[in-house]
C-alpha cells in the first residue's frame, strides 16, 4: 500500500502517477462538468475546452437521479444529461472517446457504483462491454459476483477507461472500505471531501484513507457559485495543512479573483464545477452552438487558471 | 443472516447496520451532525438523561391525547368472521402517528441546543406534526415538500402555515417524498451546527431508522398491553401500512419477540407492479415486495431504481406511501422473514377507504386504507385475531378521494358527482 498509513508515514500519495503528477507544478486547475450535458457531443468538446483552457485534472460527473449534495446549477446538468440518456457504460465510452491529455477523476454517488457489477451483461441496448466480475471471495460486497453489489466491478472497469480516482460524496470514511480496496487493487484513488464541520477523529480517519488529493469544501452546503470567499477556507486548510496529499479547494469559486486568493490562502489547486456549468446552462438557454459555448468554456478556464497562478506569485 | 436483529438490539443501537441494511450514506459535512445526534439519541432517550423520557411521554399525553384507544371494530369483525381491533392512531393529535416521531425529535432537538428544525413531508403528515411539535416547543420550522404533494394535500399544507411553519415547495423531478428529502438534506449540509432534521419515517442515516423506531414503538407497547386487557391473548396478525415504514416499526415493534403474531407490512401496489425502465418510473411504491438493494438518502436498503441503480419515480395515490425507498430494519425483517411484505394496489384502497368510512364511521387517510385493503384481501389467512393500525384519519385526502373515486368503478362509494370538481 503506498498511502501515508495512520502514523502520517509517508510513501507515495496517489496510486495514480498522472494525478500525482497534476499537483507536482503549479497550482492546479481543477474543474468539473457533468458528463452528457446536454448531451454527448457537445459534452466531448466543453470537457475538451477545459483541457485547452489550462485544467490539470478534470473531474467528470457521472449523473445520478439523488444529487443531494449538488445545488441547483449541477441538479439542472444531471436532470439535462440523464434525459439525454447518460448510463454508466455510456460515461466509460465517452471517458475513452475523450481527447485530453489530463488524468480524469469521476465524481458521482455510491449507488451507481455500488449496482455497476450487478448486472455483468447489460441486457442489449448499452451493453458494449460485457463485465465479468470475479466471484468466490469471501468479501461479497468487495467483489462483487455477478448479482451482487460491490465497488469493484466499477472501479475495474474505471480503471480500463483510464480514470485516475473517484470523488464520492455521498460516502463518508466509514463506508468507504471496499471502494478504497478496488481503488488500491486497481491503482485508483479515493479523494475524500473534507468538510468544515469535519474535525477531530473524523480527519485522521480520512487522511488514513485519502489519495490523489483531499478535496477541502471552502463552505457549508450544497455546490453552486458564490461571490465572496468564505472565511472557512483558511481555517480548512489549516486542519489539513499537514496532510502529504494535496490540497484542492472547491464549493462556491467561481471567478479568477477568488482563485488568486484561495492558492494564497494556502491551496495546492482550485475545483471549479457550478461556473462552468453555468456557462454549458446559459448555452441551451439561449439556443448557442456547441462551439460557441466551448469557447466561453475555454475562455473561463483560463481566467481560472491563470488566477490560480497569480495566488502563488 | 442478520447480525444486528431485535435479538440483538444493542448492536443494532451502536453501528446502525440491520443485517446487510443501514449505515450511514451522506456527505462529510453531515457526519459529525450524526455523530452528535446518536450521541444526543443515547443520552436523552435510551438512557434517559435529564428526564428526557418523562418529559417526552408526558408532552405526548397532555399534548398528543395518548394513550390511543384500541377499538373492536364490531362491523368489521362480522364481516369478515375474524375479531378485528383497531390501534387508532388517527386519534393522536395532528390527526396520524407522526406526531409519536416528531415530537420525540423536535424535544431532543431541543435538548441538544439546536435552534431551527427543518423536515421533508410526503402527505403532508409528517409535516404538520412537525409543525405542531415546533409550534408546541417554540421552535422555527421549515418544511420541505414536493408541488405534486402539495396540490394533493392542500389542507396540511394550510395546516403546517398556520403553524407558524414556512412551506417550500420542491419543483425538482416528480415533485413528491423522494424529491423533498432530498432537498431537505440539502438545507441541512448547510445550516447544519444550529439546525435539527426532524426525518419522517424510519429511513435515512443511523441513528435515525433506530431512533424514529423508537419514538414510535408507543404504538405496539400500548396495542399489546391493550390487546391483552381486553381479550386476553396476543393477535394473530398485525396490520400495518408501510411507506418509509415507520407507522409498521412502531406498530410491530412490541410484538417481534412474539413469534405467533404474524406481522404485515402493506405497500403500496399503485397501478401496477410493473416497471418502466425506460421511463424510469415504477407505477407502484412495493419497495419490500420488488425492490431492490441499493443506497439512497444515507442507508443501504431496499429501492426502487433501474439496472444502472437511478432510482425510479413511485407511485401511489396516497402521497405518504408514495416513496421509492424504505426503512433499512423493515427491509433486514422482510428478508429475514419475520415481516411479510405484502401490497395493495389503488383500487383496493380505495374501495377499503370508504368502507371503513361507512362501516364503522371513520374516515381513514388514504395510507391507512390499503392495510384494510389488505385486510379484506386476505380474511381468511389471518387468523382469528387481528389488530389493525389506523395510521392516520383521512381529512386531508378527501378532495383526492373525490377525484380517484370518481375516475374509477368502486362499487362500495357513496355517489361523489355531487361533487364534481372537487370541493374547491
Ligand atoms: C397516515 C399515514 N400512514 C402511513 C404513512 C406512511 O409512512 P410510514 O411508513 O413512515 O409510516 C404516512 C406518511 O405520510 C401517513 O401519513
Amino acid at each position: 500500500m503506498s498511502r501515508p498509513d495512520a502514523t502520517g508515514a509517508v510513501g507515495t500519495v496517489a496510486n495514480d502517477e498522472a494525478l500525482a503528477a497534476a499537483f507536482a507544478g503549479e497550482p492546479a486547475f481543477v474543474p468539473y462538468l457533468a458528463v452528457g450535458d446536454p448531451d454527448y457531443e457537445s459534452s466531448l468538446a466543453y470537457v475538451e475546452a477545459l483541457a485547452r483552457g489550462g485544467a490539470d485534472v478534470i473531474e467528470l460527473g457521472l449523473p445520478f437521479s439523488e444529487p443531494i449534495a449538488e445545488g441547483p446549477t449541477i441538479q439542472g446538468a444531471i436532470v439535462r444529461a440523464l434525459e439525454a440518456g447518460m448510463t454508466p457504460e455510456r460515461f466509460f465510452a465517452f471517458v475513452e472517446d475523450l481527447d485530453v491529455d489530463v488524468p480524469l477523476v469521476c465524481m458521482t454517488y455510491y449507488n451507481l457504483i455500488y449496482q455497476y457489477g450487478r448486472h455483468s451483461a447489460p441486457d442489449g441496448e448499452d451493453g458494449d462491454t460485457e463485465y465479468e466480475a470475479a466471484a468466490g471471495d469471501e468479501d461479497a460486497e468487495y467483489e462483487a459476483a455477478a448479482g451482487e453489489g460491490g465497488p469493484r466491478a466499477f472501479v475495474e472497469r474505471a480503471a480500463e477507461a483510464g480514470l485516475s480516482g473517484f470523488v464520492v460524496p455521498d460516502l463518508p470514511a466509514e463506508e468507504a472500505g471496499p471502494l478504497r480496496e478496488a481503488c488500491d487493487e486497481f491503482g485508483l484513488d479515493l479523494i475524500f471531501i473534507v468538510a468544515p464541520t469535519t474535525r477531530g477523529e473524523r480527519l485522521d480517519r480520512m487522511r488514513e484513507l485519502v489519495s490523489g488529493y483531499v478535496y477541502v469544501q471552502a463552505r457549508l452546503g450544497t455546490t453552486g457559485a458564490r461571490t465572496d470567499v468564505s472565511d472557512r477556507t483558511e481555517e480548512s486548510l489549516a486542519r489539513v495543512a499537514d496532510w502529504e496529499v494535496p490540497k484542492a479547494v472547491g464549493f462556491g469559486i467561481a471567478d479568477g479573483e477568488q482563485a488568486e486568493r484561495i492558492v494564497a490562502a494556502g491551496a495546492d489547486g482550485i475545483i471549479v464545477g457550478s461556473a462552468l456549468v453555468d456557462i454549458v446552462a446559459e448555452g441551451v438557454e439561449n439556443g448557442d452552438d456547441a462551439d460557441v459555448v466551448a469557447d466561453r468554456i475555454e475562455a473561463k478556464a483560463r481566467e481560472l487558471k491563470a488566477g490560480a497562478r497569480r495566488g502563488r506569485e | 443472516m442478520t447480525d444486528a436483529t431485535h435479538t440483538d438490539d444493542e448492536n443494532a443501537e451502536s453501528d446502525g447496520r440491520f443485517g446487510r441494511y443501514g449505515g450511514q450514506y451522506v456527505p462529510e459535512a453531515l457526519m459529525p451532525a450524526l455523530e452528535e445526534l446518536e450521541d444526543a439519541y443515547g443520552r436523552y432517550v435510551l438512557e434517559n438523561e435529564d428526564g428526557f423520557l418523562e418529559e417526552f411521554h408526558r408532552r405526548l399525553d397532555d399534548f398528543g391525547g395518548r394513550p390511543t384507544p384500541l377499538q373492536r371494530a364490531d362491523r368489521l369483525s362480522e364481516r369478515y368472521d375474524t375479531e378485528v381491533y383497531l390501534k387508532r392512531e388517527d386519534l393522536l393529535h395532528g390527526g396520524a402517528h407522526k406526531l409519536n416521531n416528531a415530537l420525540g425529535q423536535v424535544l431532543l432537538a431541543k435538548y441538544m441546543g439546536k435552534d431551527r428544525i427543518i423536515a421533508e413531508t410526503g402527505a403532508g403528515q409528517h409535516g404538520t406534526a412537525t409543525a405542531m411539535a415546533a409550534a408546541h416547543l417554540g421552535m422555527p420550522c421549515t418544511i420541505y415538500m414536493g408541488e405534486r404533494d402539495i396540490n394533493r394535500q392542500r389542507p396540511n399544507v394550510f395546516r403546517m402555515k398556520i403553524n407558524g411553519a414556512e412551506v417550500q415547495p420542491v419543483t425538482t423531478g416528480r415533485g413528491t417524498l423522494k424529491e423533498a428529502i432530498s432537498e431537505t438534506m440539502r438545507d441541512w449540509a448547510a445550516t447544519v451546527e444550529d439546525t435539527h432534521y426532524v426525518i419522517g419515517s424510519v429511513v435515512g442515516p443511523h441513528p435515525f431508522p433506530s431512533m424514529v423506531r423508537e419514538f414510535q414503538a408507543v404504538i405496539s407497547r400500548e396495542a399489546r398491553a391493550q390487546v391483552q386487557e381486553k381479550t386476553g391473548r396476543l393477535p394473530d396478525a398485525v396490520l400495518a401500512c408501510a411507506g418509509g415504514g415507520s407507522n409498521t416499526m412502531g406498530s410491530f415493534e412490541a410484538f417481534i419477540g412474539d413469534d405467533d403474531v404474524d406481522l404485515y407490512a402493506v405497500e403500496a401496489g399503485g397501478s401496477s407492479l410493473s416497471v418502466d425502465e425506460e421511463a424510469g418510473v415504477a407505477p407502484n411504491s412495493a419497495t419490500l415486495s420488488t425492490g431492490g438493494e441499493g443506497v439512497l438518502h444515507g442507508a443501504r436498503t431496499k429501492l426502487l431504481q433501474d439496472h444502472h441503480g437511478q432510482i425510479m419515480e413511485s407511485h401511489s395515490v396516497s402521497a405518504g406511501l408514495d416513496y421509492a425507498g424504505v426503512g433499512p430494519e423493515l427491509a433486514a425483517l422482510a428478508d429475514e422473514g419475520r415481516v411479510t411484505a405484502a401490497n395493495v394496489d389503488d383500487d383496493a384502497a380505495l374501495e377499503a377507504f370508504h368502507r371503513l368510512s361507512t362501516d364503522e364511521g371513520i374516515i381513514p387517510a388514504l395510507e391507512t386504507a390499503h392495510a384494510f385493503g389488505y385486510l379484506k384481501q386476505r380474511q381468511d389467512e389471518l387468523g382469528d385475531l387481528v389488530v389493525v393500525t389506523v395510521s392516520g384519519r383521512g381529512d386531508k385526502d378527501l378532495e383526492t378521494v373525490i377525484e380517484e373515486t370518481e375516475k374509477r368503478e368502486i362499487g362500495n362509494a357513496p355517489d361523489m358527482s355531487l361533487f364534481s370538481g372537487g370541493l374547491r
